[in-house]
Protein backbone atom coordinates (compact mmCIF):
# COMPACT_ATOMS: atom_id res chain seq x y z
CA UNK A 1 0.00 0.00 0.00
CA UNK A 2 1.23 3.53 -0.77
CA UNK A 3 1.90 5.83 2.14
CA UNK A 4 -0.40 8.87 2.50
CA UNK A 5 2.34 11.30 1.55
CA UNK A 6 2.93 9.57 -1.77
CA UNK A 7 -0.80 9.52 -2.42
CA UNK A 8 -0.97 13.25 -1.69
CA UNK A 9 1.83 13.92 -4.12
CA UNK A 10 0.18 11.87 -6.81
CA UNK A 11 -3.06 13.79 -6.29
CA UNK A 12 -1.15 17.08 -6.45
CA UNK A 13 0.61 16.09 -9.62
CA UNK A 14 -2.64 14.87 -11.12
CA UNK A 15 -4.47 18.09 -10.36
CA UNK A 16 -1.65 20.39 -11.43
CA UNK A 17 -0.75 18.26 -14.42
CA UNK A 18 -4.31 18.60 -15.62
CA UNK A 19 -3.69 22.12 -16.85
CA UNK A 20 -0.80 23.23 -19.01
CA UNK A 21 0.67 26.73 -18.85
CA UNK A 22 -0.98 27.45 -22.17
CA UNK A 23 -4.36 26.45 -20.78
CA UNK A 24 -3.78 28.64 -17.74
CA UNK A 25 -3.22 31.67 -19.99
CA UNK A 26 -6.44 30.80 -21.85
CA UNK A 27 -8.42 30.64 -18.60
CA UNK A 28 -6.98 33.70 -16.92
CA UNK A 29 -9.88 36.04 -17.73
CA UNK A 30 -12.48 33.43 -16.77
CA UNK A 31 -10.59 33.08 -13.48
CA UNK A 32 -10.50 36.83 -12.82
CA UNK A 33 -14.17 37.17 -13.81
CA UNK A 34 -15.13 34.39 -11.41
CA UNK A 35 -16.40 32.22 -14.24
CA UNK A 36 -14.51 28.99 -13.57
CA UNK A 37 -16.31 25.98 -12.10
CA UNK A 38 -15.18 24.86 -8.67
CA UNK A 39 -12.98 22.08 -10.06
CA UNK A 40 -11.49 24.35 -12.76
CA UNK A 41 -10.66 26.89 -10.09
CA UNK A 42 -8.99 24.24 -7.93
CA UNK A 43 -6.90 23.04 -10.88
CA UNK A 44 -6.08 26.60 -11.88
CA UNK A 45 -4.89 27.48 -8.40
CA UNK A 46 -3.02 24.20 -8.02
CA UNK A 47 -1.15 24.99 -11.20
CA UNK A 48 -0.38 28.51 -9.99
CA UNK A 49 0.85 27.13 -6.70
CA UNK A 50 3.43 25.05 -8.53
CA UNK A 51 4.30 27.28 -11.49
CA UNK A 52 6.31 30.44 -11.02
CA UNK A 53 5.91 31.44 -14.69
CA UNK A 54 2.14 31.33 -14.62
CA UNK A 55 2.10 33.27 -11.37
CA UNK A 56 4.19 35.92 -13.10
CA UNK A 57 1.82 35.86 -16.07
CA UNK A 58 -1.27 36.32 -13.90
CA UNK A 59 0.45 39.17 -12.09
CA UNK A 60 1.28 40.79 -15.45
CA UNK A 61 -2.37 40.58 -16.50
CA UNK A 62 -3.46 42.14 -13.21
CA UNK A 63 -0.93 44.92 -13.63
CA UNK A 64 -2.11 45.47 -17.20
CA UNK A 65 -5.65 45.95 -15.90
CA UNK A 66 -4.39 48.30 -13.19
CA UNK A 67 -2.41 50.30 -15.75
CA UNK A 68 -5.48 50.72 -17.95
CA UNK A 69 -7.56 51.81 -14.97
CA UNK A 70 -5.07 54.55 -14.17
CA UNK A 71 -4.67 55.81 -17.72
CA UNK A 72 -5.22 59.56 -17.37
CA UNK A 73 -7.88 61.23 -19.48
CA UNK A 74 -6.98 64.38 -21.31
CA UNK A 75 -8.75 67.43 -19.88
CA UNK A 76 -11.56 69.02 -21.85
CA UNK A 77 -10.15 71.84 -24.04
CA UNK A 78 -11.27 75.25 -22.69
CA UNK A 79 -12.85 76.33 -25.99
CA UNK A 80 -14.92 73.14 -26.17
CA UNK A 81 -16.03 73.59 -22.58
CA UNK A 82 -16.95 77.22 -23.23
CA UNK A 83 -18.99 76.26 -26.31
CA UNK A 84 -20.86 73.54 -24.40
CA UNK A 85 -21.58 75.86 -21.48
CA UNK A 86 -22.89 78.42 -23.96
CA UNK A 87 -25.25 75.79 -25.34
CA UNK A 88 -26.28 74.90 -21.82
CA UNK A 89 -27.25 78.53 -21.18
CA UNK A 90 -29.27 78.55 -24.42
CA UNK A 91 -30.94 75.29 -23.46
CA UNK A 92 -31.78 76.72 -20.06
CA UNK A 93 -33.50 79.73 -21.57
CA UNK A 94 -35.90 77.57 -23.53
CA UNK B 1 -7.65 44.82 -9.08
CA UNK B 2 -9.78 47.90 -9.25
CA UNK B 3 -13.39 48.03 -8.21
CA UNK B 4 -15.38 46.90 -11.21
CA UNK B 5 -18.80 48.10 -10.23
CA UNK B 6 -20.20 51.55 -9.86
CA UNK B 7 -21.33 52.24 -6.33
CA UNK B 8 -24.92 51.35 -7.13
CA UNK B 9 -27.64 51.74 -4.55
CA UNK B 10 -28.70 54.59 -2.33
CA UNK B 11 -25.48 56.59 -2.29
CA UNK B 12 -24.98 56.75 -6.06
CA UNK B 13 -28.64 57.51 -6.49
CA UNK B 14 -28.50 60.34 -4.01
CA UNK B 15 -25.48 61.94 -5.73
CA UNK B 16 -26.97 61.41 -9.19
CA UNK B 17 -30.32 62.73 -8.04
CA UNK B 18 -28.81 65.89 -6.67
CA UNK B 19 -26.87 66.40 -9.88
CA UNK B 20 -29.90 65.71 -12.06
CA UNK B 21 -32.04 68.13 -10.07
CA UNK B 22 -29.37 70.80 -10.39
CA UNK B 23 -29.17 70.23 -14.15
CA UNK B 24 -32.93 70.43 -14.56
CA UNK B 25 -33.01 73.69 -12.67
CA UNK B 26 -30.34 75.05 -15.03
CA UNK B 27 -27.38 75.02 -12.64
CA UNK B 28 -24.37 75.72 -14.87
CA UNK B 29 -21.88 74.47 -12.27
CA UNK B 30 -23.61 71.09 -12.30
CA UNK B 31 -23.22 70.85 -16.06
CA UNK B 32 -19.60 71.99 -15.83
CA UNK B 33 -18.89 69.26 -13.28
CA UNK B 34 -20.45 66.70 -15.61
CA UNK B 35 -18.24 67.92 -18.45
CA UNK B 36 -15.15 67.64 -16.28
CA UNK B 37 -16.10 64.18 -15.16
CA UNK B 38 -17.16 62.57 -18.42
CA UNK B 39 -16.06 64.54 -21.48
CA UNK B 40 -12.68 62.85 -21.88
CA UNK B 41 -14.17 59.40 -21.25
CA UNK B 42 -16.86 60.02 -23.83
CA UNK B 43 -14.29 61.13 -26.37
CA UNK B 44 -12.18 58.05 -25.72
CA UNK B 45 -15.20 55.78 -26.05
CA UNK B 46 -16.58 57.57 -29.12
CA UNK B 47 -13.24 57.06 -30.85
CA UNK B 48 -13.79 53.31 -30.56
CA UNK B 49 -16.92 53.65 -32.70
CA UNK B 50 -16.00 56.12 -35.41
CA UNK B 51 -13.04 56.32 -37.78
CA UNK B 52 -11.55 59.67 -36.78
CA UNK B 53 -11.03 61.94 -33.84
CA UNK B 54 -12.78 64.81 -35.60
CA UNK B 55 -15.95 62.73 -35.99
CA UNK B 56 -15.64 61.53 -32.38
CA UNK B 57 -15.50 65.14 -31.19
CA UNK B 58 -18.68 65.93 -33.11
CA UNK B 59 -20.36 62.85 -31.66
CA UNK B 60 -19.46 63.90 -28.12
CA UNK B 61 -20.97 67.35 -28.69
CA UNK B 62 -24.15 65.62 -29.90
CA UNK B 63 -24.12 63.42 -26.80
CA UNK B 64 -24.05 66.44 -24.51
CA UNK B 65 -27.00 67.93 -26.34
CA UNK B 66 -28.71 64.54 -26.05
CA UNK B 67 -28.06 64.60 -22.30
CA UNK B 68 -29.70 68.02 -22.00
CA UNK B 69 -32.66 66.95 -24.12
CA UNK B 70 -33.14 63.75 -22.17
CA UNK B 71 -32.39 64.86 -18.62
CA UNK B 72 -36.01 65.69 -17.80
CA UNK B 73 -36.91 62.08 -18.58
CA UNK B 74 -34.04 60.52 -16.59
CA UNK B 75 -35.63 58.22 -14.02
CA UNK B 76 -32.57 57.00 -12.16
CA UNK B 77 -33.12 53.35 -13.10
CA UNK B 78 -29.43 53.14 -13.97
CA UNK B 79 -26.62 55.36 -12.75
CA UNK B 80 -26.26 58.69 -14.54
CA UNK B 81 -22.93 57.46 -15.89
CA UNK B 82 -24.46 54.35 -17.48
CA UNK B 83 -27.29 56.46 -18.87
CA UNK B 84 -24.84 58.89 -20.49
CA UNK B 85 -22.76 56.02 -21.86
CA UNK B 86 -25.94 54.53 -23.28
CA UNK B 87 -26.63 57.77 -25.15
CA UNK B 88 -23.07 57.63 -26.40
CA UNK B 89 -23.46 54.11 -27.72
CA UNK B 90 -26.69 54.93 -29.53
CA UNK B 91 -25.28 58.05 -31.18
CA UNK B 92 -21.85 56.64 -31.88
CA UNK B 93 -23.25 53.43 -33.32
CA UNK B 94 -25.48 55.13 -35.87
CA UNK B 95 -22.74 57.61 -36.68
CA UNK B 96 -20.16 54.84 -36.90
CA UNK B 97 -22.37 52.79 -39.22
CA UNK B 98 -22.70 55.80 -41.51
CA UNK B 99 -19.00 56.68 -41.46
CA UNK B 100 -17.80 53.13 -41.94
CA UNK B 101 -20.02 52.50 -44.96
CA UNK B 102 -17.34 54.03 -47.16
CA UNK B 103 -14.45 52.22 -45.47
CA UNK B 104 -13.29 48.94 -47.03
CA UNK B 105 -14.30 45.96 -44.89
CA UNK B 106 -10.69 44.84 -44.44
CA UNK B 107 -10.00 47.99 -42.44
CA UNK B 108 -12.84 47.36 -40.01
CA UNK B 109 -11.42 44.35 -38.23
CA UNK B 110 -7.72 43.89 -37.79
CA UNK B 111 -7.02 40.81 -39.92
CA UNK B 112 -4.35 39.76 -37.46
CA UNK B 113 -7.01 39.11 -34.86
CA UNK B 114 -9.40 36.71 -36.53
CA UNK B 115 -11.46 34.66 -34.09
CA UNK B 116 -9.48 31.50 -34.83
CA UNK B 117 -6.23 33.00 -33.65
CA UNK B 118 -5.57 32.24 -29.98
CA UNK B 119 -5.35 35.23 -27.66
CA UNK B 120 -1.93 34.06 -26.52
CA UNK B 121 0.52 33.04 -29.21
CA UNK B 122 1.02 29.25 -29.34
CA UNK B 123 4.65 29.83 -30.28
CA UNK B 124 5.27 30.86 -26.67
CA UNK B 125 4.66 27.29 -25.55
CA UNK B 126 6.37 23.99 -26.07
CA UNK B 127 4.39 21.10 -27.48
CA UNK B 128 3.57 19.97 -23.94
CA UNK B 129 2.00 23.37 -23.21
CA UNK B 130 4.80 24.76 -21.03
CA UNK B 131 6.38 28.17 -21.48
CA UNK B 132 9.23 28.61 -23.96
CA UNK B 133 9.97 32.18 -22.91
CA UNK B 134 9.34 32.59 -19.24
CA UNK B 135 7.21 35.62 -18.31
CA UNK B 136 9.13 38.14 -16.27
CA UNK B 137 7.91 39.28 -12.92
CA UNK B 138 7.11 42.99 -13.21
CA UNK B 139 7.72 45.31 -10.26
CA UNK B 140 4.63 45.94 -8.19
CA UNK B 141 4.61 49.64 -9.13
CA UNK B 142 4.94 49.01 -12.87
CA UNK B 143 1.62 50.72 -13.76
CA UNK B 144 2.52 53.86 -11.81
CA UNK B 145 6.03 53.99 -13.24
CA UNK B 146 4.82 53.42 -16.78
CA UNK B 147 2.16 56.11 -16.61
CA UNK B 148 4.64 58.75 -15.47
CA UNK B 149 6.07 58.70 -18.97
CA UNK B 150 4.17 60.46 -21.72
CA UNK B 151 5.80 58.19 -24.26
CA UNK B 152 4.48 55.13 -22.42
CA UNK B 153 0.99 56.64 -22.13
CA UNK B 154 0.86 57.28 -25.86
CA UNK B 155 2.16 53.79 -26.52
CA UNK B 156 -0.61 52.27 -24.39
CA UNK B 157 -3.27 54.43 -26.05
CA UNK B 158 -1.96 53.22 -29.40
CA UNK B 159 -2.03 49.60 -28.27
CA UNK B 160 -5.73 50.04 -27.41
CA UNK B 161 -6.46 51.88 -30.66
CA UNK B 162 -4.94 49.11 -32.73
CA UNK B 163 -7.27 46.46 -31.29
CA UNK B 164 -10.20 45.26 -33.41
CA UNK B 165 -13.18 47.61 -32.76
CA UNK B 166 -15.21 45.32 -30.47
CA UNK B 167 -12.23 44.40 -28.34
CA UNK B 168 -11.33 48.06 -28.11
CA UNK B 169 -14.82 48.98 -26.96
CA UNK B 170 -14.98 46.26 -24.34
CA UNK B 171 -11.54 46.92 -22.83
CA UNK B 172 -12.16 50.67 -22.82
CA UNK B 173 -15.50 50.35 -21.04
CA UNK B 174 -14.32 47.63 -18.65
CA UNK B 175 -10.71 48.33 -17.77
CA UNK B 176 -10.17 52.00 -18.65
CA UNK B 177 -13.56 53.35 -17.53
CA UNK B 178 -14.22 50.70 -14.90
CA UNK B 179 -17.74 49.64 -15.84
CA UNK B 180 -19.01 46.26 -14.67
CA UNK B 181 -19.40 43.32 -17.00
CA UNK B 182 -23.18 43.59 -16.68
CA UNK B 183 -23.19 47.28 -17.64
CA UNK B 184 -20.95 46.65 -20.63
CA UNK B 185 -23.12 43.77 -21.85
CA UNK B 186 -26.17 46.02 -21.65
CA UNK B 187 -24.57 49.03 -23.30
CA UNK B 188 -22.91 47.10 -26.11
CA UNK B 189 -25.68 44.49 -26.41
CA UNK B 190 -23.27 41.59 -25.99
CA UNK B 191 -23.78 38.25 -24.31
CA UNK B 192 -21.73 37.78 -21.15
CA UNK B 193 -19.64 35.07 -22.83
CA UNK B 194 -18.97 37.16 -25.89
CA UNK B 195 -17.97 40.12 -23.75
CA UNK B 196 -15.59 37.94 -21.76
CA UNK B 197 -13.95 36.50 -24.90
CA UNK B 198 -13.41 40.01 -26.31
CA UNK B 199 -12.04 41.22 -22.97
CA UNK B 200 -9.70 38.25 -22.78
CA UNK B 201 -8.28 38.86 -26.24
CA UNK B 202 -7.94 42.57 -25.65
CA UNK B 203 -6.19 42.17 -22.30
CA UNK B 204 -3.85 39.55 -23.72
CA UNK B 205 -2.86 41.88 -26.56
CA UNK B 206 -2.34 44.88 -24.31
CA UNK B 207 -0.30 42.78 -21.85
CA UNK B 208 1.84 41.68 -24.79
CA UNK B 209 2.29 45.29 -25.86
CA UNK B 210 3.34 46.31 -22.35
CA UNK B 211 5.76 43.40 -22.21
CA UNK B 212 7.36 44.54 -25.45
CA UNK B 213 7.58 48.07 -24.16
CA UNK B 214 9.12 47.02 -20.87
CA UNK B 215 11.58 44.74 -22.65
CA UNK B 216 12.65 47.71 -24.73
CA UNK B 217 11.75 45.82 -27.88
CA UNK B 218 9.78 48.58 -29.47
CA UNK B 219 10.99 51.40 -31.58
CA UNK B 220 10.93 54.37 -29.19
CA UNK B 221 10.65 57.27 -31.52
Amino acid sequence: MMNPKAVNELVLQYLAGNLTCKEVTDLVTDFLEGRLTFMERVRFQMHLGLCLDCRAYLSQIKQTIRTLGKLPAEPIPPEVEEELLRRFRNWKRR
Amino acid sequence: MREQTEPAGPRAFKDDRRLVEALRSGDEAAFASLLTRYHASLLRLAMAFVPSRAVAEEVVQEIWLGVLQGISGFEGRSSLKTWIFQILTNRAKSRGAREYRSVPFSQLENPGSSPEKPAVDSAWFMSDGHWVNHPQRWDEDTPEKLLLSKEARLYIEKAIESLPPNQRKVITFRDVEGLSSEEVCNILELSETNQRVLLHRARSSVRRALERYLDGKIDRT
